[in-house]
């Protein structure tokens, strides 16, 4: 199969990015800055995120489609604004996570972002869960455009009128050029930001001019190390299919009016673990020093016997160290609990610790 | 008068009497981007041409540092532990890795000249 390029390829060229193929896709990694650079630019400044390889899947209807997507999404989606977003995970029938997922009400329906690697098996399954009774688009003709970092709200205001005003995980249609552009407040970093939603022929346009007042271009390199330090799960690695809601700790994404009533897919696991606790438990965790224990680093407790892997591990630049997540025997996931990462043959304390390590600086209330 | 000499696996050493220090190489250093951890070998080993001598990692990734040939570490750079930037800032000359005291003077014959290894470094890089 060919490898795609997004409407951002030339630009990226233009930037000195190195690519890297990713889920199909040639994605920039990083820029001439780097990584650590990159990062750093984001947290202070405003860093640009070409996610043109996300899914962008638009589902059309009214109520029979919120009822229909409530048998599938552990959401309160019947009291889910208009142009509201919650973040949520399409999950197998064993509360299994088959992808995570942020979905936003629109006018005519919903807009679902997709990872790149599970978009086409979401759809798939989204079609025949929805048994084909919804028009369905996974828009290709759009690019997703993410800017983040405290500056990148007055930056993308200078180009698209009124952005500021939005507040966190919502959205709304604005003007780029006279088109149509979705905007939400949301990202992925930690930071304040936004995603764009914009026509492939226009991303190329937008981007030149936020670049022009003052954010620069961020590769995936950086994109890891912030979601990272945001304490923010990677499909594929800190999630997936061997692992549900409840066990990566993100019950708090799981809509307790749902929980009640039970009724969508994978419910039965997902109110089992919720009242009987579960056997592993994603944690963050913090190597004293400075050892990186990446993804698949064996945890072992004191006495030395094996009660967990690493899902994601690197340094990070905020932080001015290691920092990781994986998961871990309940009964070794308190805070402060030490445990050791076998590392090159070699064992290296570490600390069970709270997410993020990086603190959140989202935009709430701006209304 | 001491010779640079440089290793495929982008090591650079300079010999000076007895002893050899060795570091990457600046295009080592751009391949990897930012290091942001270093491991040194301990001083008083015995490390054996070609073998594994230290580790380096970007955010990205780890990569084994080789010794281009063999000898007793003397000598190790703690600077570049405590802060592994500066091996992205100065590979070639502060941001040294290890000293060795060298066994076996003839292994550096098969090691390239800068010429030849900027023309190998260059073709790699392709």
């Amino acid at each position: 199969m060919e490898i795609k390029k997004t409407s951002l390829y030339q630009l990226h060229q233009d930037c000195n990015a190195k690519f890297v193929e990713f889920a199909g896709y040639q994605m920039p990694i990083q820029y001439s800055e780097g990584i650590v650079e990159e990062h750093k630019f984001t947290r202070n400044h405003s860093g640009i995120f070409d996610v043109s390889h996300m899914g962008q899947l638009f589902i059309y209807g009214g109520e029979e489609l919120i009822k229909d997507l409530e048998k599938i999404f552990p959401l309160d989606l019947k009291n889910l604004k208009l142009n509201h977003s919650k973040y949520s995970f399409l999950m197998d029938k064993d509360a299994g996570i088959q992808d995570d997922l942020i979905i936003t009400k629109i006018d005519e329906g919903f807009l679902i972002i997709l990872n790149a690697a599970c978009k086409d098996n979401d759809f798939k399954i989204l079609k025949e869960l929805l048994k084909e009774k919804y028009k369905m688009v996974l828009d290709e003709n759009r690019s997703l455009i993410a800017i983040q970092g405290p500056k990148s709200s007055q930056i993308l205001n200078e180009v698209v009128d009124g952005v500021k005003d939005l507040n966190f995980m919502s959205g709304n249609w604005f003007l780029f050029d006279n088109q149509k552009v979705y905007i939400t407040r949301s990202g992925y970093t930690g930071e304040d930001g936004f995603e764009i939603s914009i026509l492939n022929n226009f991303a190329d346009k937008l981007t030149r001019e936020l670049i022009d007042k003052g954010s620069k271009l961020v590769g995936l390199g950086a994109r890891d190390t912030l979601r990272l330090e945001a304490g923010l799960c990677l499909y594929g690695h800190d999630l997936d299919k061997d692992k549900t809601p409840v066990e990566a700790n993100l019950k708090w994404a799981i809509s307790k009016e749902r929980i009640s009533k039970g009724d969508f897919i994978g419910s039965d696991i997902i109110i089992k673990q919720l009242n009987n606790g579960v056997t592993k438990i994603r944690v963050g965790i913090k190597p004293e020093g400075r050892i990186i224990a990446r993804e698949k680093t064996k945890i072992f407790n004191q006495s030395d016997v094996h009660i967990g892997e690493i899902t994601s591990g690197t340094f990070g630049p905020s932080v001015n160290g290691p920092v990781a997540m994986g998961y871990v025997e309940n009964e070794f996931s308190k805070k402060n609990t030490k445990v050791f990462l076998e590392v090159r043959g070699k064992k290296y304390a570490a600390n069970i610790c709270s997410l993020p390590f990086y603190k959140k600086s989202y935009a709430k209330g701006v209304n | 008068m001491s010779e640079v000499k440089y290793s495929k696996e982008h090591e650079w050493i300079k010999l000076e009497g007895e002893v050899a220090t060795i570091g990457i190489t600046k295009h080592a250093t751009e391949m990897l981007g930012d290091i942001v951890f270093a491991e040194l070998p301990e001083k008083g080993s015995s490390v054996e041409k070609d073998g594994t001598a230290g580790v380096v990692e970007s955010t990205k990734a780890a990569s084994d540092v080789y010794t281009p040939v063999s000898g007793e570490v003397v000598d190790t750079n703690q600077e570049i532990v405590d802060d592994p930037s500066k091996i992205n800032q100065d590979p070639e000359n502060s941001a040294w890795f290890f000293k060795l005291k060298i066994k076996d003077k003839s292994e550096m014959d098969s090691l390239m000249n800068k010429d030849d290894y900027d023309k190998f470094a260059k073709e790699a890089n392709t």
